[in-house]
């Protein structure tokens, strides 16, 4: 298949979804059922573009010009195509467990909801395979208003509160700062096209660097760095599916994700080693890490929880392009894929017990292990892999962003990853813990409960199983990743 | 023998377009009303439009490319006669004042069956076409007292129109009396600095303004003059402290006008203003007299941020969208303070963009006020599952006015900063993105309105009908295909802002 139809199709196969998802609103079966060949049909597509094109970057393909100089263009690089990869798979199984999550528990308008979920999906798609800052960027800003109606989806008062601060953080923020970051950056670079080593090289010098890379980074709303972070939490009132794919997975990587192609392909990671103007990120960063792990400790709903850990896990990206090494932007990149998996398995779990038990806060969690042992177990793999221990797929990229502090000189970020790690085991170790070892302390009969239904706890086991086949695939997708860090 | 002389009739008839343009919709205006029938006045309306529409749109073909058509009226030579010039800057706005004219017009015919009494009706379209031939022949003028016949004819028509929202509300009557003293007071300033122009030069045609007003920039009289012509066309343009007329002749008008106004009559005063400060004057003389740093620079921020502010706190949508568009204005004057290619493209630009999404909006507080009887948020709760179609393409437009990327406001917002950065002027560019914040804001309270509350009424609310929804939808998806096709647009934007930079050799042939 040509590349340039193939990220046609890409983009074209989850924008039908949901005009089928709208079409027949009132057939659940044929509308779920054609989302679903949607979602296989996707990922097998972009699989496609993997097997012809491999790990190499391709022509750009334009589709228009919009102004002169800015255009709405595509091309596949393996940074892309990663993350490509990753949604549409994951597309796959959180579309199976949503269908048995929004049955299993009644909630409304599914048509509208998988419709905005696909929507979602086919921005994701354009994120990913977007040849320059300004088509990214537009995809960027769709994909928050399209994830919007799923936040509210509940239509309660605190479903459209939070939708309402998901909505401020993540339209102000780019709005507010990115965009005049990439205006910023066309007027001084009059390109905005993704090439290696970056566009800025020798057009912008001092704290100008700087400044722009804090508009960008601030901007990047979706990466949650703190203090923009409020709004992940907020999110959490949304369907646990959505909170699944898309504040696990697409909406909070395309953050990160779109950190990592401004770090390597904007300013270019020599750029910004020369320049030190990331070294205030990187003490941000790590600032994020502890702090955020810190306020998931406290946090006794098991989605806050994992909200937090989310937002602590991303700025472990960010920090791998704060970095400025080769071994912390491969670190970060390969984080994309590992904390996508297990945290897409917490959240899918998170979900599981909700729909079996009515459950959210952990510590009423107490002795459900027993009672859901698959979900239980599933969440135990997920936190382990989260946590870094081998043999799941999150050591690796862990190993390697201590390797990239290490080449940065950067001790005290070394530590910075340990800490973490050990606050990891803190919070996210008792759920399972709890759940296999105490007693339900109640009059409450743990055997009253059982397991959910299989679409809801297939899933998870699922991606339990992914963490684990990650750790011996690591080095594939490492070798796949080399030549985002190569000489230009 | 035949072929021969309709080739010789379709040549005249292209010399004519010009003065076609004006009197097409000047002529029917009282055949519409010497004929009388209320069934054939709508039809004619439309046909006028529609035929003006098309002569926009050639004109708008032939000078794209930064040609300039000159018609002497009568064959009197300038600067005699009156003579009527089209290029860029002009045919552009002619295009989008044709364009939403023949868009409103079939959506008027429901809205307006609805909200006026049936004997007003035709007497309304034949206002309707005067109201459009005032302001076509203000854009198309290039000879400044006619400016103020026109903008007379379209003034006069306007106040009419306006009132004629009394059939639903009866404080339209005092909006239209408010606005009719402000807007002679603008009109009087106008032509009092006209007056002091002639004083000085003799002449009222602008090319030759521009031409003797050359040497004698340090005069007093001229300088007056530019003053009234300035405070003149600012009350028209509602520059922010001018703007009070505006937001009650807005929301108290009848939905079809307000569309019609919005998108258009201050997009045509900005024109008069590009035209008389960048042609007639020269961008040297507003150096000269600090014009940008005293009155343009802190009148467009505060309008952009204290209309802003004023349309977050509104309860009336209609009124929230007065509010807005004096905010708008505010960035298309910061376009002019920039002196800039790419800031007077932004301006330009924005005209435009702001027209067409503000046409969306108010056709859709239209489509609320027919079912609902209201434009209150209160009313407008739970509409988007009730009036699922009318409120998609409001959002559409709301997004546009934030000014998302992928739509045509995104455009016009991103060439203002891009402006602002060229200039080194990065804390304003930083306020144009902040007071779009304040966009989210308003925009956001209505969408919460519309789909996050529940319905305020007990008696169910139909659809809008397909006559009002399909110019609705028309404009809807135009704030989406300018968003990205730009051929047009920017390319008149472009040569536009490139003749008036110019100065007054822009002006000449």
């Amino acid at each position: 298949m040509e590349t340039s139809l193939a990220i046609t199709l890409s983009m074209l196969l989850p924008a039908s979804a949901v005009v089928t998802n709208l079409l027949f609103r009132n057939n659940p079966n044929l509308r779920d059922g054609l989302t679903l060949f949607a979602a296989i049909a996707t990922f097998f597509v972009v699989l496609n573009i993997l097997t012809t094109v491999g790990n190499t970057t391709t022509e750009t393909f334009v589709l228009l010009e919009v102004i002169p100089g800015l255009e709405l263009a595509f091309n596949v690089e393996p940074l892309g195509l990663m993350f490509a990869i990753l949604a549409s798979g994951l597309w796959i199984v959180t579309h199976i467990y949503g269908i048995g999550y929004m049955r299993g528990n009644n909630e409304d308008d599914h048509a509208r909801f998988f419709a905005c979920f696909s929507f979602a999906i086919f921005s994701v798609m354009g994120i990913a395979f977007a040849a320059n800052m300004f088509t990214l960027f537009l995809f960027y800003e769709v994909l928050t208003l399209s994830t919007y109606p799923l936040v509210a989806h509940k239509g309660t008062l605190a479903a459209v509160k939070g939708a309402r601060t998901y909505l401020s953080i993540l339209i102000g923020t780019s709005i507010g700062l990115q965009l005049v970051a990439v205006i910023w950056t066309f007027s001084i670079a009059g390109t905005l096209d993704f090439t290696k080593g970056g566009i800025l090289e020798g057009l912008i010098a001092g704290p100008a660097v700087a400044i722009l890379l804090a508009l960008y980074a601030f901007g990047i709303g979706k990466a949650a760095l703190m203090p923009f972070h409020r709004w992940l939490p907020a999110a959490m009132v949304a369907p646990t599916p959505v909170s699944a794919l898309l504040h696990a997975v697409a909406v909070v990587k395309a953050g990160v994700f779109t950190m990592l192609k401004v770090g390597i392909y904007i300013f270019g990671i020599d750029f910004l080693a020369t320049t030190e103007a990331s070294v205030w990120l990187m003490w941000l960063a790590a600032f994020s890490i502890i702090a955020s792990s810190v306020i998931a400790l406290t946090k006794d709903n098991l989605k806050a929880r994992l909200a937090y850990s989310t937002i602590s896990q991303l700025s472990y990206i960010t920090l791998g392009v704060a970095l400025a090494t080769s071994m912390g932007v491969l670190g970060g990149s390969l984080h994309v894929v590992m904390h996508a998996m297990g945290k897409i398995t917490l959240f899918m779990c998170a979900g599981s017990i909700y729909v079996a038990t009515h459950k959210t806060n952990i510590s009423q969690m107490s002795g459900l292990g027993r009672a859901m042992p698959i979900t239980f177990i599933a969440f135990l793999i997920g936190s382990l892999s989260i946590i870094g221990l081998p043999p799941l797929g999150g050591s690796w990229s862990k190993w390697l962003l201590i390797m990239g502090a290490a080449d940065a000189g950067q001790l005290v970020m070394i530590g910075v990853l340990l800490i973490s790690s050990l606050l990891n085991v803190a919070y996210l170790l008792p759920v399972a813990g709890k759940g296999f070892f105490l007693k339900t302390p109640n009059q409450a009969d743990p055997t009253k409960f059982s397991e959910s239904p299989t679409l809801v706890w297939g899933p998870p086991a699922f991606t339990a199983f992914g963490c684990i086949v990650l750790f011996f695939y690591a080095g594939h997708i490492q070798a796949f990743l080399m030549p985002i860090i190569a000489a230009p | 023998m035949a072929t021969q002389t309709t080739h010789h009739v379709a040549m005249t008839l292209a010399d004519h377009l010009p003065i076609l343009q004006v009197l097409i919709p000047f002529i029917t205006a009282p055949l519409i009303v010497f004929i009388g029938r209320r069934e054939l006045a709508w039809p004619l309306a439309f046909i006028a439009s529609a035929t003006s529409f098309l002569i926009a749109c050639l004109l708008l073909s032939k000078v794209i490319g930064g040609g300039v058509i000159s018609y002497q009226i009568g064959g009197w030579a300038p600067p005699l006669g009156i003579e009527y010039r089209v290029d860029a800057a002009n045919a552009f706005v002619l295009f989008l004042v044709t364009g939403i004219a023949t868009l409103v017009l079939p959506y008027a015919r429901y809205s307006v069956g609805a909200e006026m009494p049936q004997r007003t009706q035709t007497l309304f379209y034949s206002l309707f076409l005067l109201c459009m031939t005032g302001l076509l022949g203000v854009t198309i003028t290039a000879d400044a007292f006619n400016v103020f016949v026109f903008l007379e004819i379209s003034s006069l028509s306007t106040y009419v129109l306006i009132a004629q929202g009394s059939y639903r509300d009866k404080r339209a009557l005092t909006a239209s009396f408010n606005y009719l003293i402000m807007g002679t007071i603008g009109a009087t300033f106008f032509v009092i600095g006209l007056g002091f122009l002639y004083m000085a030069t003799g002449t009222l045609n602008m090319a030759d303004l521009a031409d003797r007003l050359a040497g004698q920039y340090d005069s007093r009289t001229v300088r007056a003059g530019f003053a009234f012509i300035l405070v003149g066309m600012g009350l028209k343009v509602a520059i922010f402290p001018l703007h009070f007329w505006l937001p009650n002749a807005y929301t108290y008008a009848p939905s079809a006008v307000t569309t019609f106004l919005a998108a258009t009559a201050t997009k045509v005063a900005v024109y008069v203003l590009l035209r008389f400060i960048f042609s007639v004057f020269q961008p040297a003389f507003l150096a000269e007299t600090s014009t940008l740093e005293i009155i343009f620079y802190p009148f467009a921020l505060l309008a952009m941020f204290a209309a802003s502010a004023t349309a977050i706190f509104q309860r009336d949508l209609k009124r929230m969208l007065a509010y807005s568009s004096i905010a708008q204005i505010g960035y298309m004057l910061l376009g002019i303070a920039l002196l800039s290619e790419t800031g007077l493209m932004a301006t330009i630009l924005h005209l435009f963009n702001h027209g067409i999404t503000k046409a969306a909006l108010f056709m859709g507080v239209g489509a609320y006020a027919l079912r609902s009887k209201s434009t209150f948020y209160i009313d407008l709760q739970g509409l988007g599952k009730t009036m699922p179609w009318t409120s998609a393409a409001v959002v559409i437009g709301g997004v546009s006015l934030i000014g998302v990327p992928g739509t045509a406001g995104f455009l016009s917002k991103w060439l203002l900063v891009q402006a602002a950065l060229e200039q080194g002027y990065w804390p304003i560019s930083m306020l144009i993105v902040a007071s779009s914040l304040l966009a989210v804001i308003y925009v956001w309270r209505l969408v919460e309105t519309l789909y996050l509350s529940a319905p305020n009424s007990e008696q169910p609310i139909r659809e809008a009908p397909l006559s009002m929804l399909l110019p609705l939808w028309i404009v809807a998806l135009a704030c989406i295909y300018f968003g990205f096709e730009t051929d047009i647009t920017l390319g008149a934007a472009k040569a536009a802002a490139q003749a008036l930079l110019a100065g007054s050799s822009g002006m000449m042939h």
